[in-house]
């Protein structure tokens, strides 16, 4: 087996927390080195350059990696799983494949025990985080508009996207209810910013944008984090972490592009592989010392997985919308976010209001929803369809439950022969009550913006890909994976910046919030150089 | 000369596709839309199918059977409602078998343009999205904060 050279810092994943936590610790002019499994992606790669835009989503720029089985692609046993798992790997990781939706969470999220009775508090609070957020939404490049009343005060960069027709005829129907609606923060570019040309309403946001409007993390982050010195290394797939006699990360074993076996050895090892693929390299790096798997001594690995059940509904309006042509991301509604003791659930949910879809990707989920007939009525009913649909997201709060898990397959294994993850996860009761309840307001409203033919999609293709919760934060080692500021409690060289870290879900986005926790575990870091292993 | 194209279902398997493609999208002449076994669509499914190929194998399968082997041979109404009836709990081969044909009949460049579309790909031309109206968040702006502030204490302070 060949091996490397020394680093001070090793990155797993170079994603959305692995480019922001490289870039934070640059700064220290530690030797950083960061593994990628994928590839770099360049903008001519996009799916919206060819005629063949829209038939794309379904083979190799497909949310699900069993259907898209790039090269770089690990297989998931997600079959004991209503909801499919989503991911992208590559520079940039999921921020390659995201619509670029930025909510934060809000304050109460991280106090749902204390405010709620339900689940835990976060070790951290929305405060310790805020100057991360807005940091972070610095280096991203986030358009919206201040003075939303639903949430906290956040400044974004660049002014919001338009409302358009069909963010109009929301906010009407939003105002003739008396419900909250604000325009949503978006990583879309309004305007030229720092090197990024700014929106051209390809309207085919979530693979790729070939415009470079939307923020990934290889045209925001990288590029700085190359400049002051960290190195990236892409098609390197990490098999295990290693550890020394003291119990302390060694390093990582990882396949290269012609599968030959290297060892990385570092003083520091730092997981940002997302909720499904960092439990997975744990569990993989079990060993005599740490039979459970790595950093499993509360036997928390790879439990508590949250997806975020995200019903979708759908209806028509006589008169013609944006159609494809603009981003999807249009407005949203915090009136239902918080608790409300008058509901039969507790916690809450985002609406988030979409625009349309270009023609092909109409059609395909007209004909999935038994709206769109095959035959002589086919071209009638389309044409009340295309440019005249309406669309609301419930993203609903998922909140942690031991049973929904991320384990590693007994025999399926990705192409270097590494055991894949196996998904167990069901909805729980109180999830179910809020979908139905999102389900049923979302209804109210098209019906008061005058939709028809509505359509309530529950789970079937609402994979969000927000993989949460499976290596969980927390001050008591026996009931959580890494400490208040994402050290392992068990090794104390290893660190943790992904979505898996999450105690709760909230019942937003996550990139945001993922990438702002990442920045305060590099802070934390910093601040402790000296006494970091103790 | 450009090479033929390569065709992964064989002629018999062919010969039903363009029949179940012109029965799910039949032509009409009014609204200038071809059918889906247009030769130039049914080309451009064929080759599409790609990674779909057991699958649509399959649907194609399961719509002959549902027919009693005789599919092709039945009138239209027939056709039709045979396939209105098995797509409904076709499955994924159902699925797969839409979304090819789907797919290919709308970026056919007669199509987009009969439903008022430019053939072209998004990019680099784009399109224009209005600002809409402003004005209508006049009304959500003079709400108060309604986001619940975990520092606030009993007394109402933080």
């Amino acid at each position: 087996m060949a091996a490397n050279e020394k680093v001070d810092v090793l990155i797993i994943g170079s994603g959305a927390s692995g480019a922001a936590v490289a870039w934070s610790l640059a700064e220290t002019k530690m030797r950083i080195l960061c593994l990628e499994q994928g590839d770099w992606m360049k903008p001519t790669d996009f799916p919206s350059n060819g005629r063949d835009w829209e038939a794309r989503r379904y083979t190799d720029f497909e949310i699900s990696p069993n259907r898209r089985g790039r090269e770089t692609d690990y297989p998931v046993n997600d079959d004991n799983s209503l909801m499919k798992i989503a991911n992208f790997n590559g520079v940039g990781g999921g921020t390659l494949i995201y619509t670029a939706h930025w909510p934060r969470m809000h304050p109460s999220d991280f106090k749902v025990k204390s405010l709620d009775g339900v689940a835990d508090d976060w070790p951290v609070d929305y405060w310790a985080l805020e100057k991360f957020y807005e940091e972070n939404d610095r280096m991203m490049g986030v358009s919206g508009l201040a003075g939303d009343p639903g949430v906290p005060p956040r400044h974004p960069p660049m002014p919001p996207i338009g409302l358009g027709k069909t963010g109009t005829r929301y906010a009407q129907a939003m105002n003739r209810l008396g419900w909250h609606w604000w325009p949503s923060d978006t990583t879309i570019a309004t305007t030229d910013y720092e090197g990024r040309a700014k929106c051209i309403n390809l309207g085919h946001c979530t693979p790729g944008c070939a415009q470079g409007a939307k923020a990934s993390t290889d045209i925001t982050y990288w590029p700085l984090a190359l400049r002051a010195g960290v190195e990236l290394r892409t098609r390197c797939r990490v098999r295990e972490i290693t550890t020394d006699e003291r119990g302390m990360a060694a390093g990582a074993i990882y396949y290269d592009v012609d599968g030959v076996e290297h060892f990385q050895p570092a003083e520091v090892v730092i997981l940002a592989c997302n909720g499904v693929g960092t439990p997975r390299l744990l569990l993989n790096s079990a060993s005599a010392k740490f039979p459970k798997g790595l950093a499993n001594s509360s036997g928390m690995v790879g439990r508590n997985l949250m997806l975020h059940p995200w019903p979708i509904v759908s209806g028509y309006v006589e008169e013609p919308m944006d159609g494809g042509r603009g981003p999807i991301n249009c407005i949203w509604s915090k009136q239902f976010y918080e608790t409300d003791p008058s509901r039969d659930f507790v916690r809450g949910y985002t609406l988030q209001f979409g625009r349309g879809t270009g023609p092909a990707t109409q059609a395909v989920m007209g004909a999935a929803s038994g709206l769109l007939p095959w035959g002589r009525d086919h071209h009638r009913r389309y044409a009340k369809m295309l440019d005249h649909r309406l669309s609301i997201g419930v993203a609903c709060e998922d909140l942690p439950e031991e049973h929904n898990t991320v384990t590693l397959d007994p025999v399926l294994k990705d192409s270097n022969g590494i055991p894949a993850p196996k998904i167990d996860y069901t909805i729980s009761e109180n999830t179910r009550r809020m979908m139905e309840h999102g389900i049923a307001r979302a209804e109210e409203i098209l019906t008061e913006a005058g939709a028809t033919d509505l359509f309530a999609s529950r789970t079937a293709l609402n994979y969000p890909g927000h993989l949460l919760g499976t290596a969980r934060m927390g001050t008591d080692p026996k009931r959580s994976v890494v400490n208040e500021w994402g050290r392992s409690h068990d090794v104390k060289n290893l660190f943790i910046v992904d979505g898996s870290i999450w105690v709760t879900s909230g019942g937003v986005n996550p990139t945001s919030t993922i990438q702002a926790l990442a920045l305060y575990v590099a802070d934390q870091m910093k601040q402790r150089l000296a006494t970091l292993f103790d | 000369m450009a090479a033929a194209p390569q065709t992964p279902l064989s002629a018999a398997e062919t010969d039903v596709l363009e029949t179940v493609a012109g029965t799910m999208i039949p032509e009409d002449a009014a609204l200038g839309m071809p059918a889906a076994d247009d030769p130039a669509i049914l080309d451009d499914i064929v080759r599409s199918i790609g990674r779909d190929l057991p699958l649509v194998r399959e649907a194609l399968s399961a719509i002959v059977a549902k027919a009693g082997n005789g599919f092709a041979d039945r009138d239209r109404d027939a056709r039709e409602a045979v396939i209105n009836d098995w797509y409904a709990g076709g499955g994924a081969p159902a699925a797969a078998l839409g979304r090819v044909i789907l797919s290919a009949y709308y970026r056919d460049d007669r199509v987009l343009v009969a439903l008022g579309h430019e053939a072209r790909s998004p990019f680099p031309k784009g399109y224009v999205l209005e600002q809409g109206d402003w004005s209508l968040l006049d009304a959500v702006r003079d709400r108060p904060p309604f986001w619940r502030d975990d520092r606030i204490v009993a007394t109402g302070e933080r």
